[in-house]
């Protein structure tokens, strides 16, 4: 087996707070392959959009501390001083963030953000740079890149400027890209043209770890899934494993809670009861118990990952037959 | 952008128009005040008042008064002050200039560079100790009073340091920068410092919650992932946004500030600039004076409004389409 | 099937200084029947939030009619709308911005009772105290500020607010975007069960695909300030008569869980959704339509009646008797 591109070991966010110690990552470990799509699925309070940004260093809380192994082709991000984490940023490993309307400096342009990113990493002249930007927004799909390069951000609509961070991300050929919640704010349509560009990328060779809430999304684009809930890894497996035989009843839960386009109409959608977990508030034993409806006597002391290499979940429940207990799950 | 100026500057006649109105009728037509027995001193008889208020016009109806006063102000040029007769309105103001702006410039450089400077360090050390020391050095400056600053710190330069560490201090009053460079500086030395010590005080704090709002924005999240460094972070990303807002605030107070809103400081450091000017007017009740004067700072003002907005075009692109 | 709420021609137009106008809505008709859900769905700048304030007068019209309950409520004055606002209310989107945050919310639930004198101070206590508990709260969150709640939990408050007055129609406008997807199927589930309960009409607006489908009975497409679809849930997401409604079931990510046999066929659509200040001459979507033809291009198509059941503004509907369309490769 190759090695991981990126290997997270038993990660832990925790920020100190007036009301205690929150734990917003509670011991997350997964890994990503090269070139491989990894799927990372959850609600508020799932620690998922936390632990990338744990990973990078980007947590610049005085209050937050990150612990746990993060090897990123054998070197470990946690313990890296800043300055050489900074040199991976951006070259190495690009991040790609939720509301595309608030992401670039607003006074500056298009042309000269992708600048930046570039020569942040590499030495070469602005003339250079210009010419490599205008190169990038052209293969991200911005039409007549050569003047829309000296644009400025509010001149570009949703769609448009989430490609240019694309691009600007892509800029020094990164071989992993993290993408949180990267068409949240866009509209079906531009969604789909924003996940094709990611399927381009990844084509070129770049994992992509995608977080997002859409679990149609996940389906579409990711090869692996990861499922958190309560900073906790509660599902892992290959794609189709994952959503043709999942086996934690939380992503039961959400499968069955998401009004598809297609299937049977459903006049009322079985829903998870209870709302998703805080992070201030999580309990002892397993952080989805309260709702579950299978939870039983076990289910005090907290699961560990477990399942055979490919497909693992972190529940009691017998390993047998999940899916005879799932359809047992939903008839009332 | 040109028509974008002119068309804030044309904007600005009404407002000019109303102010001179405005004041006019407060000084001028408030009843129970004659110009005449101000004029002509408290115990005039009935002839000489009616002699005075024939002479200055006062005795026509309002509008006419109004539009004469304008007339000499502005186009004849030949206004005359009530009280120091023979001396006219208009060159007193355009003596009074330079005076004025040598004191607003200097202390504008020295409070623009202290206040960005100390902005800067606190929200870069916010967390450390520094940045709580550093506000409240801010706070102490916006805290003590123009007067009550000045007039100490002439106690310890003109009085009783004078003699020892403050021997170098000239007296108070003021150098023409033509004449004596040198001495223009001494002069102003301390009144800049006085006046800077308080707006220093408000742009570092401004600067700082401008900075550290900046910080938590997401474009800077970005520029983190992008590799950056934090020192180039902190200037060329955060500092720029935030100067934005400092500067239209900038323009705003210097614009105030020549037009005479450093009254205190150049009464206490006996400085012959705007400022005292007006304050002497308004001491005398100098009708015309003041009618000057409050034009005066009043076209500063706005001017400085329509200046700010050009600029703040120049520096936020997304304020330009509108 | 008595016709609740009826719009006709409804035309919303916003001075845009040097760019002319906007029309945000360009010319809405369609009608509500007394206990249906009629879904709208669309993306941003189609129009759909203005329709929703315009259907319950929370906007002045440009132009163009609405009728609730057989009276015409285009042109009345506050005073006479308010017995109307008794029956006719509006759910927002934003459980985060709708709410009063200095208000408790009882109070804020207690609000409507008291603009529309509904009795004594006890009897708007326990009319609030009954409302909670119908869309699952408890009675002690009546002093509680809207802060204390989680989103869903703001969200029934809203909706509680919405039912105090006893409604015949509530427009829900993105009541569950903001939510989380465990949060989002139980507020739907309430809006089913309060359906049941009060025998309320709905108009649901939305740009989420699978929810619209769920709780629609039947469905209006916007698109630029028009309604370009109108059919039945099950016809329009089985067949499509309009090109856009195609495209915009295909970029649809669906999740591959084996039971969908056939996974429907992508259409990309190139370019940006347009700017509602900037509206293409003839048919509103002709620059990106697959099968735009010359016709398209100088005539605005009218909604009619393509096939039984099936409205739709299109010169060449993908579902009629006589269909002649092959993508003409744009």
């Amino acid at each position: 087996m190759s090695e991981p591109l990126l290997d997270v070991r038993d990660l832990r966010v925790s920020f100190r707070t007036r009301r205690g110690t929150v734990t917003a990552v509670d011991g997350l470990s997964f890994s990503v392959a090269p070139g491989e799509v990894l799927g990372v699925v959850g609600e508020s309070g799932s620690g998922k959009s936390v632990s990338m940004l744990g990973l990078l260093g980007l947590i610049r809380d005085p209050n937050a501390t990150v612990t746990g192994q993060v090897l990123f082709r054998g070197r470990d991000l946690v313990t890296m001083p800043d300055k050489e984490l900074r040199a991976i940023r951006g070259r190495d490993i690009a991040m790609v963030f939720q509301d595309p309307m608030t992401a670039l400096t607003p006074v500056y342009t298009v042309g000269w953000h992708i600048a930046e990113q570039i020569r942040a990493h590499e030495d070469i002249t602005r003339q250079e740079a210009r010419t490599r930007a205008i190169g990038l927004l052209e293969e991200v799909g911005i039409p007549d890149p050569a003047r829309r390069v000296d644009s400025y951000p509010h001149e570009f609509s949703g769609g448009m400027r989430q490609r240019a961070v694309i691009a600007m991300a892509m800029a020094c050929g990164p071989a992993l890209l993290i993408a949180d919640e990267p068409t949240t704010a866009l509209d079906v349509t531009t969604q789909a043209q924003i996940l094709d560009l990611m399927r381009r990328e990844n084509a070129g060779g770049s994992a992509i770890v995608l977080i997002t809430h859409d679990m149609g999304v996940v389906s579409r684009i990711a090869d692996r899934v990861l499922v958190m809930y309560g900073g906790r890894a509660v599902e892992e497996g290959p794609r189709p494993a994952v959503f043709r035989t999942p086996r934690h009843p939380y992503t039961w839960g959400l499968l069955d809670s998401v009004p598809r386009v297609t299937g049977p109409r459903l006049r009322r959608l079985p829903a998870i009861p209870g709302m998703p977990v805080s992070p201030l508030d999580i309990p002892d034993g397993c952080a989805f118990a309260p709702r579950c409806r299978m939870r039983h006597a076990a289910c005090t002391e907290r699961p560990a990952l477990a399942g055979d290499r490919q497909h693992r979940d972190a529940c009691w429940l017998p390993t047998d037959d999940r899916a005879a207990l799932r359809r047992e799950e939903t008839t009332p | 952008m040109l028509t974008f100026a002119l068309r804030r500057l044309l904007a600005a006649i009404p407002v000019l128009f109303a102010i001179s109105v405005l004041v006019f009728l407060i000084f001028f037509a408030t009843p129970g005040v004659d110009p005449a027995a101000r004029i002509a001193g408290r115990n005039a008889d009935p002839a000489t008042l009616a002699q005075v208020r024939h002479t200055f016009g006062l005795d026509r109806p309002l509008p006419v008064r109004y539009l004469l006063l304008m007339k000499h102000l502005l186009i004849s040029r030949d206004l005359e002050s009530f009280v120091n007769r023979g001396s006219r309105v208009v060159p007193q103001i355009t003596h009074a200039m330079p005076v004025t702006l040598s004191l607003v410039l200097g202390a504008a450089v020295i409070w623009l560079i202290a206040g960005v400077l100390m902005g800067t360090a606190a929200a870069a050390l916010r967390g450390t100790l520094v940045d709580p020391l550093i506000m409240l050095v801010g706070v102490i400056g916006v805290s003590l009073p123009v007067y009550w600053l000045g007039e100490v710190v002439n106690l310890f330069t003109q009085n009783r340091l004078h003699d020892s560490v403050f021997a170098w201090v000239p007296p108070l009053g003021y150098v023409n920068l033509t004449d004596d460079p040198l001495q223009w500086a001494l002069h102003l030395l301390f009144p800049w410092l006085t006046l800077a010590a308080l707006y220093a005080g408000i742009y570092a704090r401004v600067l700082r919650s401008e900075l550290v709002a900046a910080l938590n924005e997401d474009y800077v999240r970005t520029a983190r992932a992008k590799g950056v460094s934090e020192r180039r972070i902190l200037i060329r990303h955060a500092l720029r946004c935030s100067l934005i807002p400092v500067v239209s605030l900038f323009g705003l107070d210097i614009g105030a500030l020549i037009g005479g809103a450093a009254l205190l400081t150049e009464v206490v450091f006996g400085l012959p600039g705007v400022g005292k000017l007006t304050y002497d007017a308004l001491q005398n009740v100098d009708l015309p004076v003041i009618m000057g004067t409050v034009l005066y700072a009043a076209f500063f003002v706005v001017l400085a409004n329509a200046l700010v907005d050009v600029v703040y075009a120049k520096l936020d692109p997304r304020a330009r389409h509108v | 099937m008595t016709v609740l709420l009826r719009a006709s021609e409804v035309v919303k137009r916003y001075p845009a200084g040097r760019a002319g106008a906007v029309h945000a809505v360009n010319g809405v008709s369609l009608d509500v029947r007394a206990g249906e859900t009629l879904g709208v769905v669309g993306e941003s700048g189609c129009g759909k939030s203005t329709l929703g304030r315009c259907l319950v007068r929370l906007t002045d019209l440009t132009s163009g009619r609405v009728e609730f309950d057989g009276q015409d409520i285009t042109a009345l004055g506050p005073r006479r709308l308010r017995p109307v606002r008794a029956g006719l209310q509006l759910i927002f989107q934003d459980p985060y911005a709708s709410l009063n945050p200095r208000r408790r919310a009882g109070d804020i639930v207690a609000e409507p009772l008291k603009v529309h004198r509904h009795g004594s101070a006890g009897a708007i206590r326990d009319r609030v105290a009954e409302l909670f508990e119908v869309v699952g709260l408890s009675a002690a969150h009546l002093d509680r500020y809207p802060h204390e709640f989680s989103g869903g939990q703001r969200q029934r408050i809203g909706i509680a607010r919405a039912l105090a007055t006893r409604p015949r129609l509530i427009v829900a406008d993105e009541p569950v975007s903001a939510l989380d997807v465990s949060v989002q199927a139980q507020v739907l589930n309430l809006f089913a069960d309060l359906q049941d309960e009060f025998g309320l009409t709905y108009v649901f607006i939305a740009h989420d695909l699978g929810v619209v489908r769920h709780v629609s009975d039947r469905i209006a497409v916007m698109y630029l300030g028009e309604v370009v679809e109108l059919a039945d849930a099950e016809a329009l997401y089985a067949a499509p008569a309009h090109p856009y409604t195609e495209t915009l079931l295909s970029a649809v990510p669906e999740i591959d869980d084996g039971s969908d046999p056939a996974p429907r066929e992508r259409i990309v659509l190139t370019g940006d959704v347009p700017n509602p200040s900037d509206r293409p001459a003839g048919c509103a979507f002709h620059p990106r339509c697959p099968y735009a033809r010359d016709l398209c291009r100088t005539e605005r198509p009218p909604l009619t009646e393509a096939a039984p059941g099936r409205l739709t503004a299109c010169h060449f509907p993908l579902v009629s008797s006589s269909r002649a369309g092959a993508p003409t490769g744009r």
